[in-house]
């Protein structure tokens, strides 16, 4: 009796998870989707964002996040796929156990620490020494990319590290060396993982928020070179939130309903991919 | 004349390289932490632990930010590790595979990849206004549970697999009942790992702006319940630095921000650590 009580409860509980999702994806669309309608698909997907005129054309911001999010890949993969293969292949076990855990703590600090940064060294540096305004497309994307890089070395790691040893002893007993084994086999064995890892670092640059409203300098228009400033999704969100009233705060809420469909999708993809708990 | 490198050279170049651009890694990262504590110790005093804002944050202490990052986070953990390790039971416990299983960790698993500021939007909608708890560490906290619910479920769920089945079996054979021996064998027996997906979660909850500041506000007063508004040091930090209001106190939040956040990696990952060496 007891143990059938606890079972009905625990099941219960354990829809808390999909149950907030679904609770979330409810009350974004339900609150955003409505403004989409009113004005029209074309209008939504224009370049024209003015509030106070009524127009909610989000173009120049996906572009925004798009840039900003390409940006951090550049700056993030090479450095994390670089971290994850010496840490698996080419360092001793003294050196793993030491870096691996200092680099995962860094996927702990809070994201307005790394904003901070850019606004007190990165921004001052670009402005001096590559000239505009110093917030800028690059500093957001090199913030980003720093910030992403815990995600991608650590789950590319654990990957190679999966890979059996005597994949490594085969290639070795062939006469390759380490570097031949590491680009045609073990990159291509742990590539789920490696992939899986660069699209949930994807998602973290797109989402991202306060790092970036602090060093991207939220100008309302398209940048024309990485060194112009630039208005994400996310900073939209964030910055107008606190004020907005009736259809601009609906019109948040429709950014905030693309954003989610993007990220969750990218996160169906970043599942499949590993095709974890199977 | 085409130049081929043999490769041994190749195979030397490669582990330049990569050891280079290793260490510019670690090195930024350092430099990060290092920098904000070299310009913040000289901030850190009791007075400003332990006075009242003053002027916006110009002048004075941040006591009311740790008391409210304190009741945020502790409320949230309160509401968030029930459901997190019940879920996490569940799925190891109750469900063989199937539909029901791939649902809940399917939800799991997407939950952790929504961003934060999504959060922010649906706890500003949903807990402060359609429930009409207004800006307050009530609605804060419980947008930060469902935040980190996934954290919590994830690290339960590795850490109550790795307890031994043959425990369970000895269990069974003396009578225990399954409640019973969830409560007195798996659940006793996983608690470090459980723990340590609960102090992620902590870390997560205090380093956290997005989905704060649109839910517990950024009310400089002392708060005096659950319903009061509140502005997390994380919040209190963004606001500082962002607006310029006082460069070296934003060095000094942020200082006292990454020691917290620090010690409950650090913590988290020792338990984690001595976890795994048992049952590992």
């Amino acid at each position: 009796m007891k143990d059938k009580i606890a079972e009905k409860l625990l099941l219960v509980i354990a829809f808390s998870a999909i149950g907030s999702l679904l609770l979330i994806t409810f009350f974004i669309f339900q609150q955003g989707i409505p403004l989409i309608f009113k004005i029209g698909l074309g209008n939504f997907f224009s370049m024209h964002w003015s509030p106070t005129r009524g127009q909610f054309g989000i173009l120049s911001m996906i572009i925004g996040s798009l840039m900003v999010t390409v940006g951090a890949l550049v700056v993030g993969i090479p450095f994390g796929l670089a971290c994850a293969i010496y840490l698996a292949e080419f360092s001793s076990k003294m050196v793993q156990k030491t870096l691996k855990p200092i680099i995962e703590l860094l996927a702990g600090i809070p994201s307005v620490v790394y904003g901070f940064i850019g606004i007190v060294i990165l921004v001052p540096f670009i402005r001096t020494h590559f000239g505009g305004p110093g917030f800028s497309v690059l500093a957001s994307s090199i913030i980003l990319g720093i910030m992403i890089l815990p995600t991608i070395v650590s789950i590319s790691y654990d990957s190679l590290i999966a890979v059996p040893n005597t994949y490594r002893e085969g290639s070795y007993a062939l006469g390759a060396t380490k570097w031949q084994t590491v680009v045609k086999l073990l990159i291509p064995a742990a590539r789920s993982g490696i992939v899986a890892s660069i699209i949930l670092g994807m998602g973290r640059a797109i989402g991202e928020t306060m790092a970036v409203i602090m060093v991207a300098g939220n100008a309302l228009k398209i940048p024309h070179s990485i060194l112009d400033s630039v208005r994400t999704l996310t900073s939209t969100i964030a910055l107008e939130l606190g004020y907005a009233t009736g259809d601009h705060r609906a019109a948040l809420f429709a950014c905030g309903a693309f954003l989610f469909i993007i990220i969750t999708i990218l996160n169906i993809i970043a599942i499949r991919v590993t095709g974890r708990r199977e | 004349m085409t130049f081929r490198i043999g490769p041994r050279t190749s195979q030397i170049i490669a582990h330049i390289i990569l050891l280079l651009m290793t260490i510019i890694t670690v090195v930024v990262l350092f430099f990060i932490i290092g920098y904000v504590f070299k310009n913040g110790f000289a901030q850190l005093s009791l007075e400003f632990l332990f006075d009242r804002t003053r002027e916006m944050g110009k002048e004075g202490g941040i006591f009311p930010s740790i008391i409210g990052t304190l009741f945020v986070t502790v409320l949230a953990i309160i509401i968030a590790t029930p459901l997190g390790v019940g879920s996490a039971v569940y799925l190891v416990e109750y469900t063989r595979g199937g539909l029901l299983r791939r649902i809940i960790s399917f939800g799991a698993d997407c939950l952790a990849g929504v961003p934060s500021i999504i959060f922010g939007l649906f706890g500003f909608i949903f807990f402060v206004i359609q429930l009409k708890l207004g800006w307050s560490i009530l609605s804060g906290s419980l947008t930060l549970a469902v935040m980190i619910i996934p954290t919590i479920i994830r690290t339960s769920e590795e850490a109550i697999k790795a307890v031994p089945l043959s425990y369970r079996e000895i269990s069974y054979s003396l009578g225990g009942g399954k409640l019973d021996t969830i409560l007195k064998v798996v659940l006793p027996t996983s608690l470090p790992g459980i723990l340590t997906g609960v102090i992620l979660g902590i870390g997560r909850a205090i380093g956290e702006t997005a989905a704060v500041i649109f839910t517990a506000g950024s009310s400089l007063g002392m708060p005096t319940s659950v319903f009061s508004s509140t502005r997390t040091l994380a919040v209190h930090f963004y606001i500082l630095a962002r607006e310029g209001i006082s460069m070296e106190k934003a060095y000094g939040t942020a200082t006292v921000l990454i020691i917290i956040i620090l010690f409950v990696n650090f913590v988290a990952y020792r338990l984690m650590h001595r976890f795994m060496e048992r049952y590992y």
